[in-house]
């Protein structure tokens, strides 16, 4: 790198580390002389703020488990403890429920930029496979840690889900056990799930390293889709490009800013959400006795809970339904090799590709919402349709982007 | 700008879908409580009717008898004479004596505590719930209740609110038909006049609302300042950035 012989040797301190550590190289490669398109706007934000999402997740969450108690007789008013005896127990814990929700909501715009944005093409496809990968263990996190504060949706959530694994042919009955270490959602399923969450999140961490590894390796892409390493000045600097720091940091924190004050309205004003973030019969102790009259995950899985219930069920068997849902998840890992386009942003495809996006995101709002719904007929009927269209958008990609005209792309990005 | 825009209206559809979705509940409709948290002497008189009428079979086993006199301005002498029962002392949480087969063996089940109760149900169905109890003889203590069908609670406050009867919907009377009950009308007064009641009630109402969420109030107000930071933070990020941005074109 051009700055190991432009800038003198660090002295004292740094100067110390330095000779042992590279923190001058790891530093200017990726900070101060990693470049990153000047026109990323508005949509680039979201990945650094669920970085911090992230953390916040893992620090708050690391200061409940020192009051948390994860036993069945003990877990429920171990919360309540924790809301009401433990200094600032509350707000730590409404900003660990209420990041859980918006951990999501981030994560779901970053990937749909990363959609509109072609992030997902070459020589990107291993950045989106970390990423999707990235997104199965945040889920997985989410369903371990909605069970530990067994209230009855906690309860029933977790039974309805890990119920789905005794569909599954010939072995079925046995990993659900398995998965339990009960024939029901128990104190042992309490003991372990709890295990879970406190340790995956450390494994999404170290996701997250590589998945900016990677993403430092082959450089962020633009709403253009344009490679800006493709054009650079006599010095090797991308012309297009601008250094992380100091120009994405600041506009980082600007936007770090706007999202920790939308955060904060809900965490003081709504942790609730309406019976969205934290629901109702949660606050209701888990009961093995009494089902409540209407069970549905959390929003942020809504979407694929509505697909198992779309399709109906083959011989008595669940089984397609849990298919379609984890398809639905497995699917993405695809998508690098389903979009033949020539171009990668969506601003030049064609108006093929533009109506498939669009009513692929529509699709899944409409999926999230039908998710929380109690079963309807039409519900059904419509969960169905959409179910058809989330997966028309990705399977029927290689014929929509090779069939469509392209715009031409600028040479240039544009602002 | 747009693409802004475009954000701004996909995480509204999002969470603003699902959410009016969710507020629509079946049963009848509630009335609204209107309580006031910061209505001291209401939660006050809450308190005291809930000591007298519901402690002696509901516990409040999250609540603390200290935070709750801390939070409610009680003094510490009113709080051991007069809400205090037993040998329980100050810091105690708020259980009585009564054991969960008590309950199994009198009511048919075991009698729920309350801390949370306007936190699963609402405190509008709380308030709803004490004033739509009706006589039917069919139940064992000759009470129904319009929200809570079966309700194996009698209607404690009986000899307060009086005696409310079912109204049926038009029709009923007829061969066959399956009676349909739209309200209830009060047909004996008892020794509180109608308002003196709801007042009585939405005092009980707001004080369970209170146990429900003790913290409220400082969570609000809390709020208002980090929200306040937060606006001075974006003041400076935000000229800080258009600083260093100025060159770039």
């Amino acid at each position: 790198m051009s700055i190991d012989s432009a800038q003198p040797a660090p002295t004292g301190a740094l100067g110390w580390v330095d000779k042992r550590f590279p923190i001058m190289r790891v530093w200017s490669e990726h900070f101060a002389d990693y470049y990153a398109p000047k026109n990323m706007g508005f949509w680039s934000l979201f990945g650094s703020l669920a970085m911090v999402v992230l953390v916040l997740q893992i620090v708050t969450g690391i200061w409940l488990a020192m009051a948390y108690k994860p036993s069945a007789t003990e877990a429920f008013a171990s919360v309540e403890y924790i809301m009401r005896d433990v200094n600032w127990g509350w707000l730590i814990r409404y900003m660990h429920s209420t990041g859980a929700s918006f951990f999501f909501i981030l994560v779901y715009l970053h990937m749909f930029r990363g959609l509109m944005w072609g992030s997902y093409k070459p020589p990107r496809e291993l950045l989106w496979i970390i990423g999707v990968i990235i997104y199965l263990a945040m889920m997985a996190t989410a369903f371990f840690g909605y069970l530990l504060p067994w209230g009855q949706m906690s309860y029933w959530g977790a039974q309805v889900i890990v119920n789905l694994f005794a569909a599954v042919p010939g072995i079925g009955p046995d990993l659900s056990v398995w998965v339990r270490g009960d024939y029901v959602i128990s104190d042992v399923t309490l003991n372990r799930f709890f295990a879970f969450h406190f340790v995956i999140p450390f494994v999404l961490a170290a996701l997250v390293f590589l998945h900016i590894v990677a993403l430092h390796r082959v450089g962020s892409t633009n709403p253009d889709g344009i490679e800006i390493k493709a054009k650079k000045d006599e010095n090797g600097k991308p012309l297009d490009g601008i250094s992380f720091h100091p120009y994405y940091t600041v506009k980082d924190m600007v936007g770090l800013v706007v999202f920790l004050a939308i955060f904060s309205a809900v965490v003081f004003y709504a942790p609730d959400f309406g019976g969205l973030f934290l629901e109702p019969p949660n606050f209701q102790p888990a009961d093995p006795l009494v089902t409540p009259p209407h069970i549905a995950p959390v929003w942020y899985f809504t979407p694929y809970y509505a697909m198992l219930r779309a399709v109906p069920p083959i011989g008595g068997s669940q089984f397609p339904g849990v298919l379609v849902m984890f398809g639905a998840i497995g699917i993405m890992f695809l998508l690098p090799w389903l979009d033949r386009s020539g171009v990668r942003s969506i601003r030049y495809k064609g108006n093929l590709s533009k109506g498939f996006l669009a009513a692929f995101a529509v699709s899944f709002v409409v999926l999230a919402y039908l998710g929380l719904q109690p079963v309807s007929d039409l519900a059904t009927l419509m969960a169905q349709i959409f179910t058809v269209i989330y997966f028309a958008f990705f399977l029927l990609m290689p014929i929509y982007t090779k069939l469509e005209k392209t715009k031409p792309v600028p040479e240039r990005v544009t602002s | 700008m747009r693409s802004a825009i475009i954000a701004a209206s996909l995480l509204l559809a999002v969470l603003v879908v699902p959410l009016s979705a969710g507020a629509a509940g079946d049963g009848p409709a509630l009335q609204e409580a209107n309580i006031d948290l910061k209505d001291k002497a209401s939660l006050q008189r809450g308190a005291k009717y809930f000591a007298n009428y519901c402690m002696g079979c509901h516990s409040l086993q999250y609540m603390r008898y200290n935070r709750m006199a801390a939070d409610l301005d009680i003094p510490e002498d009113e709080l051991t004479q007069n809400l205090i029962f037993g040998d329980a002392k100050p810091g105690d949480v708020m259980t009585n004596a009564m054991r969960p087969q008590d309950g199994e063996s009198w009511f048919g089940k075991v009698v729920p505590d309350l801390t949370l109760v306007t936190r699963w149900r609402s405190p509008d169905w709380v308030y709803t719930y004490l004033k739509s109890y009706y006589v039917d003889d069919s139940r064992p203590f000759g009470v129904n209740n319009l929200v809570f069908d079966k309700v194996g609670m009698p209607h404690v406050l009986s000899n307060l609110q009086g005696v409310q009867a079912p109204v049926y919907a038009e029709g009923h009377a007829a061969e066959g038909a399956v009676p349909h009950i739209v309200g209830v009308e009060l047909v004996e007064p008892g020794e509180l006049t109608v308002e003196e009641y709801d007042s009585m009630v939405r005092d009980l109402t707001n004080f369970l609302t209170y146990v429900g969420e003790p913290y409220k109030l400082e969570r609000r107000s809390l709020g208002l300042y980090v929200l306040l930071f937060l606006g001075l933070m974006f003041i400076l990020t935000y000229y800080l950035k258009k600083e260093f941005w100025k060159d770039i074109h």
